[in-house]
């Protein structure tokens, strides 16, 4: 991924309500996980990996407590590695306390046909048994393929299957945005 | 387009790295209670080994059978091959049963490289006469790196061996695993010098990217990394050195010598070993030796092989075409 990410398209979220959505989003997780004390954060590469720190942030601010807080790279999971050359690995990053017994909360930017969560749950399968997994995205944009659905949205964003939505973040993409633009790419 | 993995030369920079990185995130499957991903699932891999070998099997099965992938093991004793069948015929009939992936050990250079016109899958050269040894020379970057890059810089993603100077000792005549590693370590970065007796250093070593010494002792002290090699008595076909004491004595590598070595310098052995010919015991064993590493890591290596050439489409990521150096 490139710095500055070409800003193609409608700005459906600025930085202000990305930041928003966040900090609701924090306040939900520590409701529905009973004080988040046996919570795990755990990002999804690419950009659920900053999302997830950032909710880690709020909740430590709100309530003080540190959440411990990963990454997940579900490329060796997917279910679509055949229709692409072999890509390059992310980073896997557990929490030193693992997942086993925890309630996982799974971060990701973009929800859409849902197959990338359905990886990350099978990723999780061979790495621990959490206590429950849940599932927080910035966006819902629809289009489900699999029975799969979000508990923490920041904001439903109905689309067309022809639309792209992509969502920019500093730490990856030096702003903050969501963007919506008809089928940019091939 | 290459989807093989035949001689290190082929490999550049940018793939080797990826290949390094890639096992890197690998490694800690290793470390898990369940050591195994689904990615290769429905894949088939064939180990055909026209020579022994007990590590460079048992790593390449343990790599494909933890991405899941089927593996059959063919070895060519006790197979069609001693009845007189030809490489050809035996490469055609494990195209007929669907191999996805080829992985050959020979005992004729070049093999695998014939192998390749032969099949439509990827061929994987894991050992070819004196020729090369390709995995061998990656799971030994990736150890040199993990060993003299990681307590330094922590995360060695991304990092070549950039002003690593290796010394590679011994039989470089009759070694697979020489040439390799002096094609591989020296696209990555590092400075190889060949330390070995005038009688087992190969022709031509003139155009290899290294220096060449004749004495060990000299090259010691300026050594980050000393690979010693077997001396491969089952190749030699000629008198190389008077007698096996005198060799010891001069290229062997004993608790003397390794005390020359500067303070993080790391001993290599590819294996197997002749404790007290090439290597004496004590120097095996020592904290520094990463023998038992370069095993374990292996594994991993060869695991980051075979998800990059059969994980995605036809094409694989590694483009081994245009070398870039």
């Amino acid at each position: 991924m490139c710095a500055a990410t070409a800003r193609v398209g409608v700005e459906v979220l600025d930085a202000e309500e990305i930041r928003r959505a966040l900090t609701r989003i924090a306040h939900e997780i520590l409701e529905r996980t009973h004080g988040g004390d046996e919570a795990v954060l755990l990002g999804i590469q690419t950009r659920g990996v900053p999302l997830a720190r950032r909710l880690a942030g709020r909740i430590l601010e709100f309530e003080g407590l540190d959440v411990p807080c990963g990454a997940l790279d579900v490329t060796l999971h997917r279910d679509d590695l055949r229709l692409r050359p072999a890509r390059a690995l992310g980073h896997t990053d557990l929490p030193a306390g693992g997942i086993d017994g925890k309630t996982v909360v799974l971060v990701d930017d973009v929800l859409y046909s849902g197959r990338t969560i359905r990886a990350a749950l099978d990723a999780l399968n061979d790495l621990g048994r959490p206590h429950a997994v849940q599932l927080a995205v910035l966006v819902d944009r629809g289009h489900r393929e699999l029975p799969i659905r979000a508990d923490y949205v920041g904001k439903n964003l109905p689309t067309s299957q022809r639309e792209m939505v992509r969502v920019l973040l500093a730490e990856v993409d030096g702003a903050d945005a969501v963007l919506i633009s008809e089928v940019a790419r091939a | 387009m290459n989807r093989h993995l035949i001689s290190a030369a082929d490999v550049s920079r940018s793939d080797a790295l990826l290949i390094l990185d890639t096992a890197e995130e690998l490694a800690s499957v290793a470390d898990r209670s369940i050591k195994k991903l689904p990615t290769l699932r429905g894949r088939t891999v064939v180990n055909l080994f026209y020579e022994d070998s007990t590590r460079t099997r048992i790593s390449f099965e343990a790599a494909a059978k933890r991405l899941s992938a089927d593996v059959i093991n063919f070895s060519a004793k006790g197979s069609s091959v001693a009845k007189g069948e030809s490489l050809k015929d035996t490469a055609l009939t494990l195209e007929a049963m669907g191999a996805d992936a080829v992985v050959i050990r020979h005992g004729a250079s070049g093999a695998p490289h014939r192998l390749a016109g032969w099949v439509r899958g990827s061929v994987v050269n894991a050992g070819d006469g004196t020729h090369e040894h390709p995995t061998q020379a990656l799971l030994d970057a990736f150890t040199i790196r993990r060993r003299l890059r990681g307590p330094v810089t922590g995360d060695v993603r991304g990092r070549d061996l950039d002003g690593i100077r290796v010394t590679i000792v011994g039989d470089v005549l009759h070694s697979r695993v020489a040439r390799s590693n002096v094609l591989l370590l020296s696209t990555l970065g590092a400075q190889v010098t060949l330390a070995a007796p005038p009688t087992l250093v190969p022709l031509g070593v003139g155009t290899w990217p290294c220096g060449i010494s004749y004495d060990l002792d000299a090259e010691l002290p300026k050594s980050d990394v000393v690979m010693m090699l077997r001396v491969q008595r089952e190749r030699m076909n000629a008198a190389y050195f008077p007698s096996v004491r005198e060799y010891s004595r001069r290229y062997g590598l004993d608790g003397e010598r390794m005390a020359r070595l500067p303070e993080h310098a790391i001993v290599m052995h590819p294996g197997p070993m002749n404790r007290g010919v090439e290597i004496a015991a004590d120097v095996a064993d020592s904290p520094r030796s990463t023998i038992v590493e370069q095993v374990a890591n292996g594994v991993t290596v060869r695991m980051a092989v075979l998800y990059l050439l059969l994980g995605g489409a036809e094409l694989p990521a590694i483009s081994t075409t245009g070398v870039e150096r």
